[in-house]
């Protein structure tokens, strides 16, 4: 009996999840994050169909090397998914451009974003935003607090008082002062003149006035990061210059350096792998009292598709992406990729804490060269890394790599001609 | 019945035995080769393409920022050459000369060790010199700091001035088997009576190699320095796997492969363009064209081969 009733019980169940199917709206999100795929599946979109159980939503990343290329190549054939996730400035800037994106200024969640959080995925003028700010990862040194409390260190405020602590480090000669290589080049940009540069240009002030051509990058403050970075190459390991980016890692996690310049990403990965406690500081002001920079850098961003066949559920899922319940669930499953929601947001991890309490403190900026300035040839960013690492290693004079990005800039971008 | 209009019939097995590989070959080779000169040509403007003529290259031998680029690369690559041809070929030939030794003992177990780097991946091979020199991790301090040279060591793959040499002695290191089994299969071939026929003139040792062998195996040297020159200029793995696309320090590891590369397809916020890149792909094959038809009209003819 059983066995006869149990094939019509299926057939049946099929046909009515099928009829179910049809009136449900069903979304797909298009991603580059794989890393990411069970927080997804096991926390996000449960959390999201618990509010909307008539949206299905599927995530489906791809191998992060390929995705612009797979995902342009799925748009022109008209067979991406619903949902897309954005990379920061020209990537998604083209897509929008090319009638991919819609213009999402007027979802009702944009209003809990600020604009320096909106300018990864906002047109040049600022006028269409096209993806919803999702993540961003905040610069900073982390440090090993048991080498502090051995060496009776404090986190440094200004700069002299860094310089003041890497000398101190040096001295004892137990700890590397500080890990970081110039073999990969990309740091050197990154953590180096990144990270300490937006105290010296006073952040969005100073980068709007770059892209505006009020500044030049061969003025005092655009020069002086690379001043500091001039200095850095003493505190750096033997043979720093065939230091590569694992070697870095595993030289701080080892418990063999004081101090690491960091992007927030690295929180997690860190957690699982060192035996002492950590801290961190944001970058060193250059005098007592003045006014704190981080770069806040925006690194994903969610849209949607012009070509979808769901716009009404799509754009109701991209607005629970902007709420504050989703940034909670993110940034605790992800701590080191922060939400760019305005809204107060807490996180669990007390390290990926230290990095986001900072945006209280400090003014957040993103890094100066991504927006419109690495569109030509030479490639401004590319161009920073080079002259980065050459500075760190003494081969170019602070005074001689800025000149050399402003004659790369003048090149072809008008404002600065 | 055979017809007379049968010797002139179309031997169509002939053509059918040839199809699948000129058809595989016209597909994977020849038709890339044609398109890549092809969109060398054209160039993309307010999201058109458009034909450019000549544009692209002016651009790469005309405008400082590319062609700066450009005459690096090629130097990086003639030195990576010279250093294949000074160091590998010499040493694959001296290697080849005493494997063919009838004295030797276990000829067959240093002709694998030294061929078996050859068959490794770039990516392995460059991984592992990579830690090797590691200043942080590596051997090659503590070697160096064992028998009192510590002196000598420097970050070499950081530094300018050594880093491209440094590579291509990795690469060397990886690819002297080519060389020795060429040679040695040469040395093999040289017929006893010959080298008898010297002795009995009183040519033995060393000068039997230099007097008989070596101007017996030079076509086969011939090959090997065309084979060196086409797989130099048309490198790329190593240096991607050890330094990156942007070929540090400071481009000083920058070869053509890197190069085109880099453009092609882009690199972090530089966004590809095929159609550079294409010009410098064309300005590749046509620098090896050159090499191979030189060496090809002014040398492989003037060499004399010997019929034993």
């Amino acid at each position: 009996m059983l066995i006869r009733t149990l094939p019509a019980t299926l057939l049946a169940s099929t046909v009515l999840t099928t009829s179910a199917f049809a009136q449900e709206a069903e979304l797909i999100i298009e991603s580059w994050r794989n890393d990411d795929l069970a927080i997804w599946q096991d926390q996000i979109i449960p959390a999201f169909q618990a509010q909307h159980p008539d949206i299905k939503v599927k995530f489906t990343p791809s191998a992060p090397a390929e995705y612009n290329a797979v995902l342009n190549s799925k748009l022109d054939a008209g067979s991406a998914g619903d949902i897309i996730t954005c990379r920061p400035f020209d990537a998604s800037l083209a897509l929008y451009d090319n009638g991919h994106l819609t213009d999402l200024s007027d979802l009702e969640g944009m209003s809990n974003f600020s604009d320096v959080a909106k300018s990864g995925w906002s047109s040049d003028d600022g006028s269409a935003t096209y993806c919803v700010p999702m993540a961003s990862v905040v610069h900073g040194f982390i440090y090993n607090k048991d080498a502090f409390e051995e060496l009776g260190l404090e986190e440094p405020e200004t700069v002299d008082e860094f310089f003041a602590v890497l000398d101190a480090i040096k001295e004892d000669g137990g700890y590397i002062p500080m890990a970081m290589g110039t073999n990969d080049q990309w740091e050197a940009a990154t953590m180096g003149y990144n990270n300490i540069g937006p105290n010296y240009w006073k952040g969005e002030e100073g980068r709007n006035a770059l892209i505006a051509g009020e500044q030049k990058l061969t003025d005092e403050q655009w020069i002086a990061p690379f001043r500091q970075l001039a200095r850095w190459g003493e505190y750096l390991g033997d043979g720093f210059e065939a230091q590569t980016y694992p070697d870095s890692q595993n030289i701080f996690t080892l418990g063999r350096a004081a101090i690491y310049p960091a992007g927030s990403w690295e929180v997690s990965g860190f957690n699982n792998l060192v035996d002492f406690e950590m801290g961190a500081f944001p970058p060193p002001v250059p005098a007592e009292g003045d006014t704190c920079y981080i770069s806040d850098h925006t690194d994903i961003g969610i849209g949607m598709n012009a070509a979808t066949d769901n716009p009404e559920a799509a754009k109701t899922f991209l607005n629970w992406v902007a709420s504050p319940e989703f940034a909670t669930i993110f940034a605790n499953a992800l701590p080191g990729f922060f939400p760019l929601s305005s809204g107060e947001v807490t996180v669990e991890d007390p390290l990926a804490q230290e990095f986001l309490s900072w945006r209280e403190e400090c003014e957040s900026t993103i890094r100066s060269t991504y927006q419109i300035l690495s569109r030509g040839t030479p490639n401004l960013e590319n161009d920073t890394w080079n002259a980065s690492a050459a500075v760190i290693k003494g081969t170019e004079t602070p005074e001689d790599a800025a000149q050399r990005l402003q004659d790369g800039l003048a090149k072809w971008y008008a404002p600065q001609q | 019945m055979a017809t007379p209009s049968g010797q002139s019939k179309i031997r169509w097995h002939v053509v059918v035995f040839l199809a699948p590989a000129v058809l595989v070959y016209t597909a994977v080779m020849i038709y890339p080769l044609f398109n890549t000169m092809r969109l060398s040509f054209f160039n993309r403007i307010d999201q058109e393409r458009v034909f450019v003529g000549l544009d692209n290259f002016r651009t790469l031998f005309g405008d400082a920022i590319w062609s700066d680029q450009f005459w690096n690369a090629l130097g990086n690559n003639f030195w990576f050459f010279l250093i294949h041809m000074l160091v590998q070929n010499p040493i694959g030939i001296a290697l080849a000369a005493i494997l063919s030794s009838p004295r030797l003992r276990f000829a067959a177990l240093y002709r694998t060790a030294i061929f078996v780097p050859t068959i490794l991946s770039f990516v392995i091979v460059g991984f592992a010199w990579k830690l090797i020199l590691s200043p942080i991790w590596g051997i090659a301090p503590d070697m160096l700091d064992a028998i009192g040279l510590k002196f000598l060591y420097a970050p070499w793959l950081g530094k300018e001035e050594y880093a491209l040499t440094t590579l291509s002695l990795v690469s060397v290191w990886q690819f002297v088997g080519i060389p020795m089994m060429l040679i040695y299969a040469a040395l093999l071939s040289i017929p006893e009576e010959i080298l008898e026929a010297g002795e009995c003139d009183g040519i033995t040792g060393m000068a039997a190699f230099w007097k008989i062998k070596l101007p017996l195996i030079l076509p086969s040297i011939g090959i090997i320095s065309i084979l060196t020159f086409v797989a130099n200029f048309n490198a790329f793995d190593l240096i991607y796997a050890a330094q990156g696309a942007l070929a540090g320090p400071d481009f000083s590891t920058d070869i053509l492969g890197t190069f085109m590369y880099r453009t092609f397809f882009g690199f972090q916020l530089q966004l590809g363009d095929p159609h550079m890149g294409s010009a410098i792909a064309s300005a590749m094959f046509l620098i090896i064209l050159v090499g191979v038809c030189l060496y090809l009209f002014g040398i492989q003819r003037r060499l004399r081969t010997y019929q034993f």
